[in-house]
């Protein structure tokens, strides 16, 4: 598959055609070809070189949320199936 | 690093775990196909496995493209290296790769060739712009995370007329390989192999989206749950299919949903569809030739197609007899099925592309694996941790 | 006060110089580049003889002799270079024996056409690192290749030592329940070369651990003389050095990921890149295997040394007939640890 890393935009050029990502503290310099509206401070999913999406800090937390329900319930609570639509 | 560390949590792992034993049915097996290599190196890198119930298991599907592509195709790429004298631009994945009469691209530099390794296309571009009075060709592969870079790359070279930039595609698509597997006679008609759900592609769902995943889940009435990349991604996604599977569903669901979204990432389906079309066949290694499962770069760009610009002879390289490949990536056997594995393959000296790339069922089971079915009694129990 | 030799018309010009074939023909020009580059810059009492050989006396006892070739690219990257590699890489290679090392000789192979201004940059450059390590380069060798069948420089040292009495350490002496000891953070060297390698650029603070580590060993020997085995963990990472270990001596390792000390920055870096840090190159770590109830003792010493501040117990030998390295995985599962297979290459996939 495909190596993808959650990289943390923290400069952009002049253009916008290319960003600098910080992933603990080692930068690299990526395209923005494939993205739009990014802006400094989001995390972006970089692969080859490129920032493929922009990451969700929401959905991000829902789905720890999620998974910290697992081991607790005794079965699988009503209302649940929907959720994880 | 966030977002990445937090889905690795061993105390998320241990509930996770818990509840995946508690739901998952006594009474029968729960085969698990995950299509894509990393979610194989994943589970063999943390272990997953380990944390699963018994009768949950993973199969481990094609989703390598490295592990996919035909020797006549790295043949034609180490010709266009030695006899047409162009610096080949290839990912670091390729290199090792056994191509015919025991040749690779690793070797083929050894002995002069200026085959050169790139993290990104825009190195090769750079490759191109100082090197004018050279022919340099990108050697693209990978499913369709890695095509939308390919495709900035050919627009970037036209914009730029960068005359000695053209590329050769190999660029293959996840749901027509997915398609082919179930449609296999293992599947159909044997029943040899059964599999009861799909963990789908991470990254490449963040391309297409979930929506083209809908019709596997129809038509083969087998759920599919697209997981995200780190391990307890892969778990609750498990979790996730085994409710599907006890409930008799067969939906596609979203686990990845921090970066997956129903229509995908529109700006690169257009750059792709922009720049690339269906090949009509492609031969895929260990499923034959599979209809509309390949790009090919449009006539649009065909300045910067290598397979027309280059004559490059048409490769008749066969897998080593007794490479069980094929097999091994329809999930129909296992490494240690291969009479090769172990023997005379090994990451050392790579007979099939199962053990050369990292995400290979026999390279992840090689390093991850092999030491559960050859423990003997020796090891002491007193073992201290 | 080293004297410049006044046999040479003109001084070396080494400014806008280049290497070419004379400097390895054994005539004036080799006699002058030894002289006005080797001599001066090592600068000491029994390379200035100027023989071929250099001449010293031996107290009784265990001595070791190590070797080592450097080939590294690029020549100069963060923390280090060539040069403090070939001083520090083979100084660690005597002492891991437990020995105290005495004297490094050097063999350069030059490609003609290699600056001068490069080449006293090395030379300068081992003989600090020399000289901070109180082991001086006696003797050595000069030979120039034609171009094109060269990297630049390759050099060889070769490093001599006293192993004082007691001591009995090897890779044959891992036994079940020793504990497994790591002196610090892994993968710093070799992310360091990556990122200065082309088409891999990357922006990060991390340089080379490359150093000196006898006078850690120095330290440790004399805490606890009962230490098994020491070996530095360099091409191939602790990974690999762990598996020789364990083969050697008919044993297996169980290890324990939470404990092994990584930096973030390497870890994202290797992340980037699809690497394992456990294969990644170190030039200024040590493994150490002692037993189960000597680990305290040590890690305390080693904790007391600038290099071996963020030492760490990673795990214990275990008995298997099969040799293999596992690691229980910070996510809780179960994994080998094998041989590295081939090189490790950055991946996409």
């Amino acid at each position: 598959m495909c190596l993808a890393l959650p990289a943390e935009i923290v400069a952009l050029s002049n253009d916008n055609d290319t960003a600098t990502v910080s992933l603990e503290g080692v930068k690299k310099e990526i395209s923005l070809a494939l993205v739009e509206d990014v802006a400094v401070g989001d995390f972006v999913l970089i692969h080859v070189g490129y920032a493929l999406n922009k990451i969700s800090p929401q959905e991000a937390e829902k789905t720890l949320a999620l998974m910290a329900e697992a081991g607790v319930l005794e079965t699988v609570p009503e209302g649940v199936k929907d959720e994880i639509r | 690093m966030k977002y990445v560390n937090e889905f690795r949590a061993k105390d998320l792992a241990k509930k996770l775990a818990k509840q995946i034993a508690r739901e998952a049915d006594p009474s029968r097996t729960y085969n698990v196909m995950e299509f894509c290599g990393g979610h194989t190196h994943a589970i063999f890198r943390y272990g997953v496995q380990d944390l699963m119930p018994e009768n949950v298991k993973f199969i481990h599907g094609p989703g390598c493209p490295v592990c996919v592509l035909p020797i006549a195709r790295i043949d034609s790429a180490i010709e266009l290296a030695e006899h047409h004298r162009a610096i080949v631009c290839t990912y670091g994945d390729m290199m090792r790769v056994p191509a015919s009469k025991k040749k690779s691209l690793i070797k083929s530099k050894a002995a002069g060739a200026d085959i050169r390794m790139v993290y990104s296309t825009q190195d090769a571009l750079k490759i191109a712009r100082d090197n004018p009075d050279r022919q340099v060709v990108f050697f693209a592969i990978g499913f369709e995370t890695t095509t939308p870079p390919t495709a900035v790359a050919i627009k970037q070279a036209q914009a730029e007329k960068l005359e000695n930039f053209s590329v050769f595609c190999n660029h293959v698509l996840t749901p027509a390989a997915i398609q082919h597997i179930l449609q296999s006679p293992e599947v159909r008609q044997i029943g040899s192999v059964s599999i009861d759900g799909f963990l789908g592609p991470s990254h490449v769902s963040s391309i297409i989206g979930s929506a083209p995943y809908a019709y596997f889940a129809e038509e083969f009435q087998k759920p599919v749950v697209i997981a995200g990349f780190e391990p307890l991604d892969v778990m609750q996604s498990t979790l996730m299919l085994t409710r599907q599977i006890n409930d008799g569903r067969f939906e596609v669901e979203n686990e990845y949903t921090r970066v997956v979204t129903p229509q995908g990432n529109k700006k690169a389906q257009q750059l792709v569809s922009e720049v690339f079309e269906l090949r009509r066949l492609f031969e895929w290694r260990g499923l034959g030739d599979v209809p509309y499962s390949a790009l090919q770069i449009r006539q649009a760009f065909a300045d910067f197609d290598a397979e027309k610009r280059f004559v490059i002879t048409p490769s008749t390289g066969r897998d080593v007899k007794g490479c069980e490949c094929p097999a091994i990536l329809r999930g129909a056997k296992r490494p240690t099925d291969c009479k090769l594995f172990g023997t005379v393959c090994t990451p050392d000296n790579p007979q099939g592309s199962c053990m050369v790339s990292s995400e290979g069922s026999c390279a992840a089971y090689w390093s991850y694996g092999r030491f559960r079915g050859a423990k003997t009694k020796s090891v002491k129990k007193a073992q201290v941790a | 006060m080293n004297k410049i030799s006044s046999r040479f018309p003109t001084r070396l010009k080494i400014k806008n110089g280049y290497v070419d074939m004379t400097h390895g023909a054994g005539g004036r020009a080799m006699a002058q580049l030894i002289d006005e580059l080797f001599v001066r810059h090592f600068d000491n009492e029994l390379l200035a003889q100027g023989n071929d050989q250099a001449l010293f006396n031996v107290n009784s006892g265990r001595m070791v002799i190590s070797t080592d070739g450097h080939v590294v690219s690029p020549l100069f990257f963060p923390g280090g270079d060539i040069g403090s590699l070939s001083v520090h890489g083979t100084i660690n290679d005597v002492a891991m024996s437990g020995a105290q090392p005495l004297y490094l000789s050097a063999s350069f192979i030059l490609e003609e056409g290699f600056e001068l201004a490069q080449l006293e940059k090395i030379v300068i450059s081992m003989a600090n690192a020399a000289k901070a390590a109180g082991v001086p380069v006696v003797t050595g060798d000069t030979k120039v290749v034609e171009r094109g069948k060269g990297d630049g420089v390759f050099i060889t040292t070769t490093g001599i030592g006293v192993v004082p009495e007691g001591l009995n350490i090897s890779g044959l002496n891992a036994r079940p329940d020793d504990a497994i000891i790591v002196s610090g953070f892994i993968g710093d060297h070799g992310v360091a070369i990556m990122s200065s390698r082309e088409n891999l650029e990357f922006e990060t603070e991390i340089v080379s651990d490359s150093a000196c580590l006898h006078d850690l060993v120095a330290d440790m020997v004399a805490a606890v003389p009962t230490i098994k085995t020491l070996r530095d963990p360099t091409r191939g990472g602790l990974a690999s050095t762990l598996n020789e270990i364990a083969q050697q001596s008919g044993v297996g390792m169980q290890l324990n990921e939470d404990d092994i000390p990584l930096r973030p920055e390497v870890s994202a870096a290797c992340e980037l890149l699809g690497l394992d840090p456990l294969y990644v190159a170190n030039e200024g770590k040590l493994i150490a295997i002692c037993r189960r109830q000597d680990a305290e003792q040590l890690l305390k010493t080693m904790h007391n040394h600038p290099l071996g501040q963020h030492a760490a117990i990673i795990g214990h030998v275990v008995e298997d007939d099969l040799g293999f390295v596992t690691m229980e995985t910070s996510f809780g599962g179960n994994r080998i640890v094998d041989w590295l297979a081939g090189e490790q290459l950055p991946r996409i996939c």
